[in-house]
């Protein structure tokens, strides 16, 4: 059923600042709508006022600085993945992005909404997990930093208080890594994750001197798989890695796929990242 | 009535100013208010491009759309592709390749395609792929679609 617009309100906001205000009395922000105006088609959308955020060039552009990159929250997919620094230095936010929905999403969907969003099964915040990356909240009465590992509390719960708006992204400028990458879907282009995994190392000669291990669909939030990690580090054999891994993650049945599938997925990609780096048995 | 103030666009280079609601879908807005019907709905949720057209020269799923968002922005839908009775090379290459069949894909397909040729100069055989790839053909007549895009490239860029 199609939502009666009637219901709805949209409001345009100047400011980041009137957009704060407007989310105080209770409104949401909506930017490039990919998720949004799904639910409002669908009929499914129960929050009924809106602020228009789209236009405020204060939460776009991509900052070059010496340690960090700074994305403002409405930098879309397509203006990740044609970056070239973001691209060379955090590749697998660019095959995030290239690899999420069809070019006409690319163009609408953004970063600060991929996270607002909270989907579980969305394709860029394992890439910002394993980055290290950290959101940048403004409200009325100022500004913080929350490390985007602690961001998600709950299955479409955040950290985020109802007068707060996604501002920015930071990602920590690092020295060389080994990166890995791989959504799994029901098709290669335009799909919805079942597992995805971001995970990226720094080695040390032959052996591993920090990893990080991320994954999307099989848990109510993306999840670092901390022991795994540690595993990996200290040079346990892979089979210590693989249960550390499958205590990591807590996979269900849906309507994309099931928790038996993904569990075995989950340990494909893995050993498939130990190839990547290095460390095949 | 605030929330219907006329919003002001252009549409294939035509100014307008429909009285729509601001969370209305462009979709909608083209096709019952402004009477546009060559752009199609299909899935309505930004899965399957039948509803393509361009904002600016961008490519974008029009179900998705607010309205406010197009206030005062160019539009180009498939009406705005040919110029009088000539047809566009890209629409002239769906006809010669068989790239149309029931149709409803079509409109999407060659704004889909548009936009490729106009951001990349020569695109190769993964690049045209990338780009159709948000544009679903429930016929599956993918091979002819991606022929008619090559005989397009072809037309607009020189050759055989």
């Amino acid at each position: 059923m199609r939502s009666d617009l009637a219901q709805f309100e949209l409001v345009h906001a100047a400011s980041v600042r009137e957009a704060c205000e407007r989310l105080e009395a209770g409104y949401r922000p909506l930017a490039g709508g990919t998720d949004v105006m799904v639910m409002l088609s669908a009929g499914k959308l129960q929050q009924r006022r809106w602020v228009d955020v789209w236009e405020l060039d204060e939460l776009r552009g991509i900052e070059v600085r010496a340690d960090s990159i700074v994305l403002g929250a409405l930098t879309t997919y397509t203006e990740v993945r044609r970056h070239e620094i973001l691209s060379r230095e955090f590749p697998m936010l660019a095959q995030a992005a290239s690899e999420t929905g069809g070019i006409a999403i690319q163009n609408r969907g953004t970063l600060g909404g991929n996270i607002a969003n909270a989907s579980p099964a969305a394709d860029s915040p394992p890439a910002l997990l394993a980055y290290d990356a950290e959101v940048v909240l403004v409200s009325l009465t100022g500004t913080r930093r929350v490390p985007y590992a602690t961001y998600h509390t709950g299955y479409k719960r955040t950290v985020a208080a109802p007068g707060e708006i996604i501002a920015q992204v930071v990602l920590p400028r690092a020295g060389d890594r080994v990166h890995y990458y791989r959504k799994v879907g029901p098709r290669r282009a335009q799909a919805i994750s079942k597992v995805c995994m971001a995970a990226c190392a720094k080695k040390a000669g032959q052996s591993v001197a920090s990893m990080r291990i991320a994954l999307g669909g099989v848990a109510p939030t993306t999840v670092r798989a901390l022991e795994a990690e540690r595993a990996i580090v200290a040079g346990e054999p892979l089979a210590r890695v693989r249960e550390a891994l499958a205590r990591a993650i807590a996979p269900i049945d849906d309507v994309r796929s099931t928790a038996l599938y993904r569990r075995r997925v989950a340990q494909n990609l893995l050993d498939e990242l130990m190839g990547h780096v290095g460390l095949a048995s | 009535m605030t929330d219907r103030d006329p919003i002001a666009f252009r549409v294939n280079g035509t100014p307008c100013a429909p009285r729509v609601h601001p969370m209305g879908r462009l979709l909608d807005v083209l096709r019952e208010d402004l009477k546009l019907t060559g752009t199609k709905e299909g899935c309505g949720e930004g899965e399957c491009g039948a509803c393509a057209v361009l904002i600016d020269g961008r490519l974008v799923d029009s179900c998705l759309v607010p309205m406010c968002q197009v206030r005062g922005h160019d539009v180009t839908t498939i009406e705005g592709l040919a110029s009088g009775s000539t047809l566009s090379s890209i629409q002239q290459a769906f006809i010669e390749h068989g790239g149309a069949q029931c149709g409803i894909c079509t409109p999407g397909m060659i704004l889909a395609a548009r936009e490729l040729l106009d951001r990349v100069a020569h695109p190769g055989e993964g690049e045209i792929r990338e780009g159709l790839a948000g544009n679903i053909c429930r016929c599956t007549g993918y091979t002819r679609i991606f022929a008619s895009v090559v005989r397009a490239i072809e037309i607009e860029r020189g050759g055989t």
